[in-house]
């Protein structure tokens, strides 16, 4: 039983999703658990053949319990223990355990067509089967348009309908939220910095891009911000990572999580892997649908293990500044307000700009107020050059 | 197509993006964002879903226009009926 937070002392098996004999590669979904942030997909993190189920459905397990063996290739078949035992062999890593970006399908085959992640994950979503398209990418790679195209003409999916959460599943998120805050600003020393960037710049780049991409590709400004939050990092990259046994450890990538509201109450911040390196239209691809699962259907357990550092945007809601609460163990949380116009000094003339509130909190043991200081100025220079973003 | 059809597109592109959404409790005048919490990524994707259904593209600037029921029907009427 993989945890996903320091927060999370067990979880209910609800379905297997593979059998006995089944052979999976390594990011495959292998079973559903009902947490406290709700139904979750869970992912193996070893190929081979299942040998076992080891706890039945409906099942509450203590996290580290195994629950299944996999056996690899050449390795014989595990003997049958009488009763689910406390694990010292977890099927998957309890933490932020580095790794690679999950894949979950079969490895690609050498003359297979190259598939963006974003391609990958929405023909997923909409049903198509990769190998029956014919990329327009470069060399020949399948690109999101082929995907979009691909399902737009075949009928479409008809969604799952949405968990309707009990008033136990409400309450069991809100008691998570509760552990994880108290304990927040029980153990960590906040520190609280604000800026006001301009952001004119970057919204009349965006609403150029957006002019000249089709629906399916258009970009929110969150987006935007997301990304920028991630680069910066790169410059204080003491904001991104961990608190743990009283000494900081770096995250081994940027894996921003996005705080999602969800809108039967709560919130989850599953992250975008390496979000720092992918595409601006990769990040969007990801952030949208990481809301669309986290709304209306499942998220993976390692999406919500990975954040190395969370941003949150209230915004929308009218809101001018945040001040948030690090998720533990993380570091550091980056806040965005509403967009509004104001008075802006440009060149000595004053002009009505759009701007936003930035915030940071962060946490005192990890880095100090200098260097906290550094990253929101890096996050508005970033701003200023929305194209290099892209 | 009909005004009929064109409702029914709505609703179905609607649930599709919140389904807890029950269509007989849309109150036609109520902004998706006052109605359902609706946030910018909720309005992307059913413009998404629109274009998918309807084939009808609507700019960015527009989002305001189809943000209820009503003005969505009456909107998307009007680019249908150009067409």
């Amino acid at each position: 039983m993989p945890s996903l937070g320091s927060d999370m002392e067990a979880g209910t098996l609800v379905e297997w999703l593979v059998k006995p004999g089944d052979t999976v590669a390594r990011g495959d979904i292998v079973a559903v658990v009902e947490t406290q942030k709700g139904a979750i997909e869970i992912e193996t993190f070893q190929a081979g053949v299942v040998d076992r189920l080891v706890v039945e459905p409906g099942t509450e397990v203590p996290v580290g319990t195994v629950i299944a063996h996999i056996r690899g290739e050449g390795e014989p078949a595990a003997p049958a223990p009488e009763t689910p035992t406390p694990a010292s062999e977890p099927v998957a890593p309890k933490a932020a355990k580095p790794r690679k970006p999950a894949e979950p399908t079969a490895p690609a085959a050498a003359s297979r067509a190259r598939v963006s992640p974003a391609a990958r994950q929405r023909a997923r979503d909409l049903g198509v089967d990769l190998e029956t398209l014919t990329g327009t990418g470069a060399d020949g790679a399948v690109t999101l348009v082929d995907v979009e195209r691909a399902g737009a003409a075949a009928p479409a999916p008809v969604p799952a309908p949405a968990a309707k959460p009990t008033g136990d599943a409400a309450a069991a998120m809100r008691r998570a939220i509760a552990a994880a805050m108290a304990r927040s600003k029980r153990e960590i020393p906040h520190y609280y910095l604000a800026t006001t960037i301009d952001l004119t710049r970057a919204l009349d780049w965006l609403e150029t891009e957006n002019r000249r991409r089709p629906v399916a590709e258009r970009l929110l400004y969150g987006a935007l911000l997301i990304k920028a939050a991630a680069l910066a990092l790169k410059e204080v990259p003491e904001l991104n990572g961990f608190w743990r046994d009283d000494a900081f450890v770096p995250g081994t990538g940027i894996h921003v999580g996005a705080a999602i509201a969800l809108r039967r109450g709560g919130l989850v911040a599953p992250a975008i892997r390496d979000t720092d390196t992918r595409e601006l239209g990769d990040v969007m691809a990801a952030f949208r649908d990481l809301v669309q699962r986290a709304r209306t259907g499942r998220l993976r357990a390692s999406e919500l293990s990975d954040p190395t550092v969370t941003v949150t945007s209230l915004g929308e809601n009218g809101v001018e500044t945040v001040f948030p609460v690090i998720y533990p163990p993380q570091v550091a949380i980056v806040g965005f307000g509403s967009v509004v116009e104001r008075p802006w000094s440009v060149d000595g003339t004053i002009e009505s700009r759009r701007v936003i509130s930035a915030s940071l909190a962060a946490d005192h043991r990890a880095s100090d107020g200098h260097r906290g200081a550094l990253y929101l100025r890096a996050l508005d220079r970033l701003l200023q050059t929305p194209e290099t973003l892209a | 197509m009909t005004e009929d059809e064109i409702r029914a597109a709505v609703l179905a592109a609607l649930t599709g993006v919140a389904p807890d959404i029950e269509d007989e409790t849309v109150d036609p005048a109520t902004p998706f964002r006052d109605q359902f919490d609706f946030d910018s990524m909720d309005l992307l994707n059913f413009a998404i879903a629109l274009h998918r259904s309807l084939g009808v593209e609507i700019p960015e600037i527009d989002y305001p226009k189809v943000a209820s029921l009503e003005g969505c029907l009456g909107y998307l009427s009007g680019k249908l009926q150009d067409a």
